[in-house]
């Protein structure tokens, strides 16, 4: 791992908001191509740590740099090299497919015959070509979602942030949003994921987990599983999080 | 104690809900688990009586949740989705304000909540709004347990909690069950349907099976086997590509396979996927779980 | 009773922790009360006139005199010929010019009978109707006061007198407008962003869900507004009173119980408005304009109804403000009793009734 190329490098990355750390001297480096699972309870720092790595907000002190861009001062570079979904914010409803993509495409950039030749291509390979001009909010969630996530990285991004991408969604939509997250990866396009399902931490090629502000652990899931000996990523997850938890299998 | 008789809902066009049928015993704790917009809010609010059925009848301990509203609404605890309390009144308003709502005081029935009112006891004086996710979802239940009701409904609760919370909520649920609540919960968390005695699978507003956790399971019609290697995605889209291959899913850190044939050569398939350079191959059978067996479920419905 | 108290208690708690709605229900009557009474202010002070005098006698003097001394006019210069009017009525300044014609003097002694001409900038009709209306009272009153003292035979000369509101105080017209609109945006506004925000929150399927009787959800969502309302009513009338000096001449006690009547008409129109909409914003637009511009408008508050065309005319027969409005100014103003005002009070109480009627209803016991 250590040959490959450094996407996203964090070096004591910290944030506060007044008193309250919200991130305390995170490290990590996340390589490029590379599955990274960003796990953590609610408040404990993942949102502030993405805002950041987005370039939407300004850290207290550290030094941060997302595909080589600085994110003190170089968050327009960023912006254009990175694409970002969540399961809250993510296509207009009362627009249809065809023009979101267009739109979407028109905030990049694109040039008009590249939009119209990607659409094309986006909407064949998600086999919903019949439903170009459907409006988004007619469409079933598994198909927003998995729209949603090609949208994202229609301009063909260097990293792509996912915050909850699957929530709600059910299970075999979910395998195959992570078919498309496979896919991407294996273009070289960097996944930054978090998500609250934790057979999905599995699908990681490495994960952190977070706790109040700081990462207590990261590495690949084999190796966590190994370290604090248990069977799967949800008790490594709560051996991290609430070490005085009892777990108590059947 | 809940009695659901085939009932349907239609919203507009869209069916929401197609002739549903099931009972919960007294004192069970029964899981309704499936995606979002699958039925399940529906259903809640039509035994909570805050929506009528279009077709179909329900009871709650003998009572009609249409004619009888008043009478339901009198022995439910309800806890809707979204953690629906006032954001701008303290853990303690809330709570005293949800008693004197249904006449009652926190000091009456405090022993049926104190075990979860307990842990949040220390912020009581902490403003709903700026609680976490967790102390959110105790609150609420605590707030749905104020009246000490006989039947308890609650709508995903543990949507949008980490997993220790989850873990925790559980294990609340169970020791309610222990004071003689029937308990009615609804999940998209399919690994939650274990801590249940029953559960009804939803997809779609149909159900898809009913029954104990292990009889779901143990009615999975083939076998399955957990395969990893080291390259996953390469080895999803080989399996694939394989002559005998049923259904393909990832699941956790290995793929869950079954073969149209019923009949796997673990040979075969081990030689297959060192020929297509596969390092560290592992083929196991593997037990389902309620998982493989939703979506062994889900598969003829989809188009 | 302990239940609604605590009802009633958290929506206090509600309205004391948020600083919006403490601005509208404690900042905006106070300082609307203040911006109409002091700064939307039609009375007429020290007006910018120009003399042209072309007779330059003793009898224009004495006259020039007395309109300046009036209190409504300044002179700000005297001008030399006609060909000036255009050019100083374009900087502005100036709003009025009043021309004496040559031997103005001789004639009104011998004849009795001479011309003034006067000019006024008219891109203000209103402000120029009224320096018209007090220049003629002015000059009317000299030309009375002069023939007495010359024994001249005297033709009619009407004196006016002006009732209620003799200096034409613009307050005493804005005041009842103001309190009629400020009861309806705390009574009506909040009320139905209160309850919808309930609906958003999710908190009103558990109070739905629960024995609470729809009457028991809406008595507690209200009456703080009520209490808040009415606290409004004597911040207002308290204003006015000892700010602006606006009498109240009639019974106090009759005022309050219009008042409330006219509180309850609002808060069941705000019912009525939560029952239709599911989102704070729809009830929000619905309120402001579907209700609070209507009521603006064609309350009689800022165009007189009279004036209206009469489509507009007979619109205004349903807009609840507008029988306040007249309520209140009879009350105040005239100090009238309720022998005169029992018509508009019975509108008033017809419509509460209907609203209310329609609101319950309306309010269902269950989510559709």
């Amino acid at each position: 791992m250590n040959n490959r190329k450094v996407e996203i490098k964090a070096v004591n990355l910290t944030k506060k908001y007044g008193k309250f750390i919200a991130n305390d001297k995170l490290n990590f480096e996340v390589y490029k191509g590379e599955i990274f699972g960003f796990l953590g309870a609610n408040g404990a720092g993942k949102t502030t740590a993405i805002r950041i790595l987005c370039g939407l907000s300004k850290p207290t002190s550290g030094d941060i740099t997302v595909s080589g861009f600085d994110v003190y001062k170089q968050t327009e570079e960023i912006k254009k090299n990175i694409g970002y979904m969540s399961q809250k914010f993510s296509l207009y409803e009362d627009l249809t497919i065809a023009e979101n993509i267009e739109l979407y495409g028109g905030i990049y950039g694109l040039s008009r015959k590249f939009i119209k030749e990607r659409t094309n291509h986006l909407l064949e390979k998600l086999q919903i070509m019949e439903h170009k001009n459907t409006l988004i909010s007619s469409l079933p969630l598994g198909w927003k979602q998995k729209l949603a996530f090609s949208v994202a990285i229609f301009h063909e991004p260097r990293i792509v942030f996912l915050d909850e991408p699957t929530g709600g969604v059910d299970p075999i939509t979910r395998r195959q949003f992570w078919d498309l997250i496979y896919e991407a990866s294996s273009q070289g396009i960097t996944v930054f994921v978090t998500t609250h399902y934790m057979d999905e931490a599995e699908y990681c090629d490495r994960v952190s987990i977070m706790v109040d502000g700081r990462i207590e652990a990261l590495d690949t899931p084999a190796v966590l599983k190994e370290t604090y000996k248990v069977s799967n990523m949800n008790d490594v997850f709560i051996r991290i999080a609430r070490p005085d938890f009892i777990i108590n299998n059947e | 104690m809940i009695k659901i008789n085939q009932i349907s809902k239609n919203y507009e066009t869209v069916k929401a809900l197609k002739n549903v049928s099931f009972t919960v015993d007294e004192n069970e704790l029964f899981g309704l688990i499936g995606s979002d917009g699958a039925g399940k809010t529906t259903l809640f609010r039509i035994l909570t009586t805050l929506l009528l059925s279009n077709e179909g009848s329900a009871t709650l301990n003998n009572i009609n949740v249409k004619n009888d509203y008043k009478k339901v609404r009198e022995i439910i605890g309800y806890m809707p989705g979204k953690f629906s309390l006032y954001q701008d009144l303290s853990v303690e308003e809330n709570l005293n304000f949800f008693a004197s709502v249904f006449n009652t005081t926190i000091e009456e029935n405090y022993d049926l909540i104190a075990d979860i009112y307990k842990q949040i006891e220390p912020f009581k004086t902490r403003i709903a709004g700026k609680l976490s996710g967790g102390m959110k979802q105790k609150l609420a239940l605590s707030c749905a347990l104020i009246h000490k009701p006989k039947i308890l409904i609650l709508d995903e609760p543990t949507t949008g909690v980490d997993a220790v919370s989850r873990m925790e909520f559980w294990q609340m649920l169970k020791r309610l069950q222990t004071k003689g609540i029937t308990i009615l919960v609804s999940t998209p968390y399919m690994d939650e349907a274990e801590m249940c005695d029953r559960v009804a699978l939803i997809q779609n507003g149909e159900i898809l099976s009913i029954d104990t956790p292990k009889g779901i399971t143990n009615s999975f019609p083939y076998k399955l086997h957990a395969i990893s290697a080291d390259n996953k995605y390469q080895l999803i889209k080989d399996l694939r590509n394989h002559d005998n291959a049923r259904t393909v899913f990832p699941f956790g850190n290995s793929v869950h396979f079954t073969t149209a044939n019923n009949n796997l050569n673990e040979e075969e398939l081990y030689n297959y996927l060192m020929t297509n350079n596969h390092t560290n191959i592992s083929i196991i059978e593997t037990t389902p779980n309620i998982e493989d067996c939703f979506m062994e479920l889900m598969k003829p419905s989809r188009g | 009773m302990k239940r609604f108290l605590s009802f009633v208690k958290k929506e206090f708690h509600h309205i004391f922790r948020d600083t919006r709605s403490l601005i509208i229900i404690f900042g905006i009557p106070i300082a609307e009360i203040l911006i109409f009474g002091f700064a939307i202010n039609t009375d007429l002070k020290d007006a910018r006139i120009a003399i042209l005098d072309y007779s330059k006698d003793a009898t224009t003097q004495r006259l020039t005199n007395k309109i300046l001394s009036s209190d409504y006019f300044i002179l700000d210069r005297y001008l030399e010929s006609e060909n000036e009017i255009e050019e100083i009525f374009k900087q502005g300044e100036i709003k009025e010019v009043i021309i004496f014609e040559q031997n103005f003097g001789k004639k009104f002694e011998k004849e009795g009978k001479a011309t003034i001409q006067l000019i006024l900038d008219a891109s203000e009709p209103n402000t120029a109707n009224m320096l018209n209306g007090y220049t003629h009272s002015i000059i009317n009153d000299f030309v009375q006061k002069e023939n007495n003292l010359n024994q001249h035979n005297i033709s009619i000369i009407p004196t006016v007198r002006m009732y209620y509101n003799p200096d034409l105080k613009s307050v005493f017209m804005f005041v009842p407008g103001t309190m009629a609109i400020i009861l309806l945006l705390i009574s009506a506004l909040m009320t139905s962003i209160t309850i919808t925000r309930e609906k958003e929150l999710g908190t009103m399927e558990i109070l739905l869900g629960s024995p609470l009787k729809p009457m028991q959800i809406i008595l507690g969502k209200v009456t703080p507004y009520l209490i808040l309302s009415l606290g409004n009513v004597a911040t207002i009338l308290g204003l006015a009173y000892f700010v602006f000096g606006l009498p109240i001449e009639g019974s106090l006690i009759l005022l309050i119980a219009e008042s409330t009547l006219f509180i309850l008409l609002s808060l069941s129109l705000g019912i009525l408005i939560s029952t239709v909409s599911k989102t704070m914003q729809q009830a929000m637009l619905i309120s402001m304009i579907g209700l609070m511009m209507p009521s603006m408008l064609l309350s009689g508050f800022i165009f007189p109804v009279e004036n209206m065309p009469d489509i507009l005319y007979y619109i205004s027969f349903i807009m609840p403000p507008r029988w306040f409005i007249d309520i209140v100014k009879a009350i105040m103003i005239k100090g009238s009793g309720f022998d005169l005002i029992w018509k508009e009070t019975f509108i008033l109480i017809g419509m509460t009734m209907f609203f209310i009627a329609l609101s319950v209803k309306k309010f269902k016991i269950r989510l559709e």
